[in-house]
């Protein structure tokens, strides 16, 4: 089978999942079909040969933040009757909302058939593992890179500081 | 990639599906022995001499169970629960080494089913997808012990996945690679990683035990306040997946332990032999320590009592990741001092 039969089944897969993410009722089977998601486009990564990136992308996102979503999930237990009542107007945003969405994908996937098949083809061939993924990361994308470890600290910071207990309310 | 090579690669996975499985059941018999002896009674004797058929008695005990499924369950979730268990317990088998090039047919035959360059990586993934096994399987069962039991899990597997990560961290540092076969000959002969990262192995042997949800912390399936923990409502073979799952990943963690720490298949003096020899001997050796790992575990499990939720958090939290986090940076700075960065 050559790699185009595959990428296309793989990205079909992925297609497919998604929708189910959307489609399914039940928000449960939802993060379930995310997860599965997540794992197709893992494998898409390593098609790339990008192996680091596959794993980081299954143990940051299939692996914490979606177990994250599950708990809070579990614990909510929403069912049929919790449902919130969908008025007219909230129908017709969400249209709007969507239909722009849909526009700026569209826009965005126009280039990539402009420039044609080669925007996929990594230069290099082992463009994702970890030592040429590091050596750019801490060269040309240094000052990005270490910004957005900032960022990361800072939420966390922020995080614990929303949820400490004021000790106001507690006396 | 070659026929043969194929072929060899499907003998390998298959030998080490029936040896983890194997080991597995033996495991069930080995800890009710030792249970047994420290609390001074006979354990099972009556399958076979010593009671040796035990496993496989139970084995088939669990098969003859009616299978039962709660009317209010979500059916394909509580099915689905108990594989996932299962295949995370066995996949992270695929990149241990398991000894040295084994010369077979007139082909050497490497003892590893997939040399990733990531492979400590693919362990972790691994372990992170793990809880959904018991996630999903406590909360189809709709019962509310279960749904308990898998929050706990989860949360417990969570906060004790970071300080596990980050202990590991120092392996690769010293390593300088990520590939489990790398860090396995960098330890060669008795150039073990545990007499250099002492602490990470502590921290790592701790966190092992939170993954595995075994005693201190097997919390998840605490008798006295949770029934039976996220496998309340199962029963027959898919509560033996459970069960037989958690004596799986009980293997296998021994084995990235001794892989990680204390030098995998490589044993002193092992300069002396080459070719078959050489093999047959690391895996002896690496067997050894697995058995070893495996054993302290269930001694620890019949010695010391269960933690309390909190304390545990605290000890995950609080003690845990900040220790690792140091043992991280001092180790940061000595690798950057020998390598002449500093």
């Amino acid at each position: 089978m050559s790699l185009q039969m595959i990428s296309v089944i793989l990205g079909s897969l992925t297609i497919a999942s998604g929708l189910m993410v959307v489609l399914s009722k039940h928000p449960i089977r939802s993060v379930i079909y995310l997860v599965i998601t997540f794992f197709f486009i893992s494998a898409m990564y390593i098609l790339m040969n990008a192996q680091f990136l596959a794993i980081v992308n299954m143990i940051v996102y299939a692996g914490a933040i979606m177990v994250l979503f599950l708990f809070v999930l579990m614990l909510l237990n929403l069912n049929k009757e919790m449902e919130p009542e969908t008025t007219r107007m909230s129908l017709f945003t969400a249209v709007i909302a969507g239909g722009t969405l849909f526009l700026v994908m569209i826009t965005a996937l126009r280039d990539t058939f402009q420039y044609g098949k080669g925007y996929v083809q990594v230069p290099v061939q082992d463009a994702g593992l970890v030592e040429q993924l590091g050596k750019l990361l801490f060269s040309k994308y240094l000052v990005p890179f270490e910004i957005s470890s900032i960022l990361f600290i800072a939420a966390m910071v922020g995080a614990v500081l929303l949820a400490k207990r004021e000790k106001q309310i507690i006396d | 990639m070659d026929t043969a090579m194929l072929i060899e690669k499907s003998a390998l996975v298959l030998l080490l599906f029936l040896i983890s499985l194997g080991v597995a059941a033996y495991q069930t018999y080995f800890e009710r022995k030792l249970a047994a002896w420290i609390q001074d009674r006979v354990g099972p004797d009556r399958a076979g001499p010593f009671g040796i058929l035990q496993p496989i008695a139970d084995g088939t005990k669990m098969f003859l169970k009616e299978d039962f499924i709660p009317a209010k369950a979500d059916k394909w979730l509580f099915i689905i629960g108990p594989g996932i268990s299962m295949f995370t317990a066995l996949i992270t088998s695929s990149v241990i080494p398991w000894g040295t090039n084994l010369n077979l047919f007139g082909r050497d035959i490497s003892l590893q089913v997939a040399d990733f360059n990531i492979g400590i990586l693919f362990v972790f993934g691994v372990v992170s997808i793990g809880v959904y096994g018991i996630m999903i399987g406590g909360w189809a069962s709709n019962n509310k012990y279960s749904l308990y039991g898998a929050i706990r899990a989860s949360s417990q597997m969570i906060s004790y996945e970071l300080a596990m990560g980050i202990s590991a961290i120092t392996i690769v540092m010293l390593t300088g690679s990520l590939s489990l076969n790398d860090i396995v000959q960098s330890q060669h002969g008795m150039n073990w990683n545990i007499f250099y990262q002492p602490l990470a192995f502590f921290i790592f042997f701790i966190t092992s035990l939170a993954e595995l949800n075994r005693a201190p912390f097997d919390l998840p399936e605490c008798e006295s306040e949770l029934i039976g923990g996220y496998h309340t409502e199962y029963s027959s073979m898919k509560l033996g997946l459970y069960l037989f799952s958690e004596y799986t990943s009980m293997f296998v963690s021994s084995a990235i332990m001794a892989v990680l720490f204390f030098g995998g298949y490589n044993f002193p003096g092992m300069d002396a032999f080459s070719g078959n020899t050489l093999a047959i001997l690391s895996i002896a050796a690496f067997a050894l320590k697995i058995f070893l790992f495996i054993f302290v575990i269930m001694w620890i499990r019949w010695t010391i009592p269960r933690f309390r939720f909190d304390q545990l958090m605290h000890l995950g939290w609080k003690v845990l990741i900040p220790v690792a986090i140091v043992n991280m940076l001092i180790t940061g700075l000595v690798v950057a001092w020998n390598q002449g960065w500093m």
